[in-house]
């Protein structure tokens, strides 16, 4: 008996000990659990356990030259109701659609969802917002939000461009500065039990939005608001299709403005800017849109026509085979192999110097020069001018030059390159490229970002652009801009001849193809002061009606654009230089 | 002299007063737990929490009853029940099968009638703790032999069984089954066959793991994906993981000591049933590292307390009645916690003292008051 339970005593104590092992063992595996592994099961609890509220972010504003406010924001509010937490459904629902002016079922719809949590309206004035947070309904969450505003309306829309529902840019500057502008999101974490209702006395965490930065650009508000009233004014008076006014800074590609009429209401940017007749579906709607949406300056192509000339006025003088007083003679056309390719002027202008033919804007002349240049080395300055690559606009979309492979290109193929047609460029690319050949020989980038702000006012970023100087001598740019200032002084370009200042231009007429049509782009291109270009601007007109020659429609234009803004940019007269 | 030899004959007044205290701890304690963790389920059912464990309550007073009882008695008069008991506990979990049944959760196992209602489960245990001691004690010669071994493990088979098959509560049919396990391993002198077993039960463990893949191309079981689930538990968050995941929140967001009493989230639904099997995790939540491995030494104690009433019991049954006692609960907290810590297995298995569960309160009470009672008669040498 004793020695049985002795035996047995033996047995207890390895089973007590086995027993202790495993509860130690079971300590560290509690201890693994809670030390080691904490970090994640306690993650994915919180994941599971926060209801997580978006605070949206302030977005950058965007800022004119002179610190002019183009885009800000405006505080809106959401409404939305937490299903759980409503006490009075019936009053929620009355009180809601009759505030936000909703349909009752659809307000009564969304209440009686049961979700964690249902947005009822977005984008709701503040003053509604505030009223409804005073009726203070149990279930009702009342959001400040912000929406982005234009105080302008129409300004510059295509080049500003807008946002979308949750603040990102879509098109224009707010889509290349989205990076810049846009803040970082806050949150507001709210510990919830499963059934999605929030814990009284949790502490809310609370992280809190980062405002956006503001953007500077180089336009000018009131030299953009007056070259878009011009555009339209002109636009109507002509019967276009559309008008687009540029004007840059040609030493160093700072936009001042872009106007591209019709322009669209940055506001109601999904509201057509014209009366639609039919019903559309969402498709075509989309397209039109798309197209309302358009900035042709820099993402529609088109032949230039006689303002290339500039760029085969340039190539020729930097290369050496032509000069001011060579002569050259035009019988109203010129045959290049078995084509014979018109001059605008039928009867010819007889026998004239090449100063004289750029006045008249005479084609034989240029063909002239282009066959003197040769297919090798028009193609190797039309590379150098920068022509076969892209601006760098820092805008999205910009089209890419559409030229003949230097393969394929015959005389043919030269000589109407010569004089600006069977060929497309943008208008960004045309005026940064006449920039560059007229500033000394400074290829320039275009742009509109000048710097980024903090919220604080304080400059955190100068934006750099590149450019590439030596495209040619500043001796053959000198004498490129002689030539353009002779144009206007008493050439093709007179319409835009203004008293006391000197101007250098180059009119263009260029037919649309198909040529049967009879349309036409009529355009001008001119800068100030000739010697020292200051200034740079273009007008394109769309299918003008009418007269469509570009001295007697767009020269005007832009010497009524220049009447206001060259004395508002100080630029010196001709008087001031004399005296 | 005469006087101590006088002592070291008689029967002294000794009672285990430190196993008193750890259960009224642990009860006390349980109770604490319970409240915190079911008053966002009693708030839901617009009741206080007092109300909701008013079943608790009562079956806990009359558990203490019973202890106080049962403790006070000689435990040698309970033999004489051991078969009935056994018998008996044949006839309840058949009861399960009449009206008399109870479903919850799609598992049957309790009975009742009215207002009154038990899980045979619990009676069962107790039922076997006594007639494994008693059947021991009567073969006590016999046990020598191996033969006899498994004949005792062949009594208590069936209803471990039944229990399984019949009420479907596996965890239960494994506690009984372990419990005649260790009351057996104790009796026997024999090492090498329960030795071996043991290492035949890891080496099939060991290649369900390995071969869970394989396993589960041969039958598309509930129980294998238990296991494929405990396995790795995140790819079935949304099944039968869920509740094993819900419960490895609770414990990974408790830290060092806690979110504090009460202040528990994963209580608030998304653990499922915290008040039963996973009470452990909410303890991990409120009280940290530190109220966990508080409550597991607590148990630890227990289960030394127990080893030295065993060890000074007065005589075989005695001695074995107690051993019955440890290896339940030291089965059933062990089984718990590996359960709540992923460890083994989603089984549902409950804390003891701590869960929810009136009928299983009371009766572990009981159970306590057997083992008081063999302590009540240890010889104290002086």
């Amino acid at each position: 008996m004793k020695y049985q339970l002795t035996r047995n005593r033996r047995k207890i104590i390895i089973f007590c000990a086995f027993v202790m092992l495993t509860g130690i063992m079971l300590c560290i595996r509690v201890g693994y659990l809670m030390i080691f592994r904490a970090e994640h099961y306690s993650a994915l609890a919180k994941e599971q356990q926060e209801r997580e509220r978006s605070i949206k972010a302030a977005r950058g504003m965007i800022l004119d030259v002179n610190g002019n406010i183009i885009a800000t924001n405006k505080t809106v509010c959401t409404i939305s109701v937490i299903h759980n937490q409503i006490e009075d459904e019936e009053t929620v629902i009355k009180v809601l659609s009759e505030e936000l002016g909703m349909d009752e079922d659809t307000v009564r719809k969304r209440v009686k969802k049961v979700s964690a949590m249902e947005k009822i309206k977005s984008n709701v004035d503040k003053t509604i917002g505030d009223k409804i947070r005073g009726y203070d309904l149990a279930g009702v969450k009342v959001d400040e939000d912000y929406k982005r505003f234009y105080p302008y309306n129409e300004l510059a829309s295509t080049v500003i461009g807008f946002t979308g529902s949750d603040n990102q840019g879509i098109i224009g500057l707010e889509v290349k500065y989205e990076s810049w502008l846009k803040g970082i999101n806050g949150k507001i974490l709210t510990l919830t039990d499963a059934r999605g209702i929030e814990l009284e006395n949790a502490a809310e965490t609370r992280v809190d939005p980062v405002s956006g930065n503001n953007l500077r650009i180089s336009m000018d508000i009131n030299i953009q608001m007056y070259a878009g009233q011009l555009a339209e004014k002109v636009m109507e008076q002509k019967q276009a299709n559309r008008v687009s006014i540029i004007v840059m800074n040609p030493q160093n590609g700072e936009i001042m403005a872009m106007a591209n009429v019709p322009e669209f209401d940055l506001n109601n940017p999904y509201t057509l800017n014209y009366e639609v007749t039919t019903s559309l579906t969402t498709e075509e709607k989309q397209n039109l849109l798309n197209q309302m949406w358009r900035n042709e300056a820099i993402n529609d192509t088109y032949e230039p026509g006689s303002t290339f000339k500039i760029i085969t006025m340039s190539a020729g003088l930097e290369e050496g085979v032509v000069s001011l007083n060579d002569t050259f003679s035009c019988p109203g056309f010129r045959i290049v192999e078995d084509r014979r390719i018109k001059c605008h002027k039928v009867i010819g202008h007889g026998g004239e110097t090449f100063l004289e033919g750029a006045k008249v804007s005479c084609n034989p002349v240029f063909i002239d020069v282009g066959l003197r240049l040769g297919i090798d080395n028009y193609y190797k300055y039309f590379k150098q001018f920068g022509l076969l690559t892209k601006t760098g606009i820092d805008l999205p979309g910009e089209a890419a030059t559409i030229m003949h492979k230097k393969e394929n290109m015959g005389l043919v193929e030269l000589a109407t390159v010569s004089f600006g047609q069977s060929f497309q460029i943008t208008p960004i690319q045309l005026l940064t490229t006449i920039s560059s050949l007229i500033n000394g020989g400074n290829r320039v980038t275009p742009h509109f970002g000048l710097d980024v702000l903090s919220p604080d006012g304080e400059v955190i970023n100068t934006f750099e652009y590149k450019t590439t100087s030596g495209i040619v001598s500043e001796e053959t740019s000198e004498t490129v801009r002689y030539i353009l200032e002779q144009v206007v002084e008493s050439g093709s370009g007179k319409n835009a001849y203004i008293e006391g200042y000197s101007i250098g231009g180059k009119t263009a007429t260029s037919e649309k193809l198909p040529r049967s049509l009879n349309k036409y782009i009529s355009s001008f291109v001119a800068f100030a002061p000739a010697d020292d270009p200051q200034v740079i601007a273009m007008v394109i007109i769309d299918e003008p009606e009418g007269t469509y020659y570009g001295g007697t429609i767009a020269a005007p234009v832009i010497k009524e654009l220049y009447e206001n803004i060259l004395p508002y940019l100080e630029i010196p007269t001709d008087y001031a230089e004399s005296d | 002299m005469a006087r101590e030899n006088d002592n070291s004959k008689r029967t002294r007044g000794y009672y285990d007063y430190s196993l008193v205290i750890i259960i009224c701890f642990l009860v006390c304690f349980g109770m604490i737990m319970l409240y915190s963790t079911v008053s966002y389920t009693a708030q839901l059912k617009n009741i206080t929490a007092t109300e909701y464990l008013s079943n608790q309550i009562i079956a806990t007073v009359l558990g203490f009853i019973a202890m106080f009882l049962i403790s006070f008695m000689d435990y040698h008069k309970f033999a004489r029940f051991a078969v009935l008991g056994y018998l008996t506990s044949y006839i309840l979990i058949f009861l399960v099968l009449t009206p008399l049944g109870i479903t919850v959760n799609g598992a049957t196992r309790w009975i009742g009638v009215g207002a009154f209602s038990f899980q045979p489960a619990e009676f069962v245990k107790i039922a076997v703790i006594l007639f494994l001691a008693y059947i021991i004690n009567k073969w006590n010669k016999k046990i020598v032999k191996l033969r006899y071994v498994f004949v005792i493990l062949m009594l208590i088979a069936p209803i471990s069984v039944l229990l399984w098959q019949i009420t479907d509560n596996l965890s239960t049919a494994l506690i009984v089954a372990g419990i005649a396990v260790v009351v057996v391993f104790v009796a026997s002198p024999d090492y090498k066959f329960f030795v071996s077993m043991g290492i035949i039960a890891i080496g099939v463990v060991v290649f369900i793991v390995l071969k869970i893949d394989w396993l589960i191309s041969l039958s598309e079981s509930f129980r294998l994906e238990r296991i494929q689930a405990w396995l790795s538990p995140e790819d079935y968050a949304s099944g039968t993981g869920f509740q094993t995941l819900q419960s490895l929140y609770a414990i990974g967001s408790g830290s060092f000591f806690g979110k504090g009493l009460g202040n528990s989230i994963q209580k608030l639904n998304f653990l499922p049933e915290p008040q039963n099997d996973m009470i452990f995790a909410i303890i991990c939540e409120e009280l940290g590292l530190f109220g966990a491995v508080c409550v597991i030494l607590m148990f630890l104690f227990m289960i030394w307390r127990f080893m030295v009433i065993a060890n000074n019991a007065p005589d075989l049954f005695g001695t074995l009645l107690v051993v019955g006692v440890m290896g339940h609960i030291a089965i059933q907290v062990i089984l718990n916690i590996a359960v709540v810590t992923n460890t083994i297995p989603n089984t549902g298995i409950t804390l003891p003292f701590i869960s929810y569960g009136g009928t299983s309160a009371a009766f572990l009470l009981a159970e306590m008051g057997l083992a008081l009672s063999v302590s009540r008669q240890i010889k104290m040498i002086k």
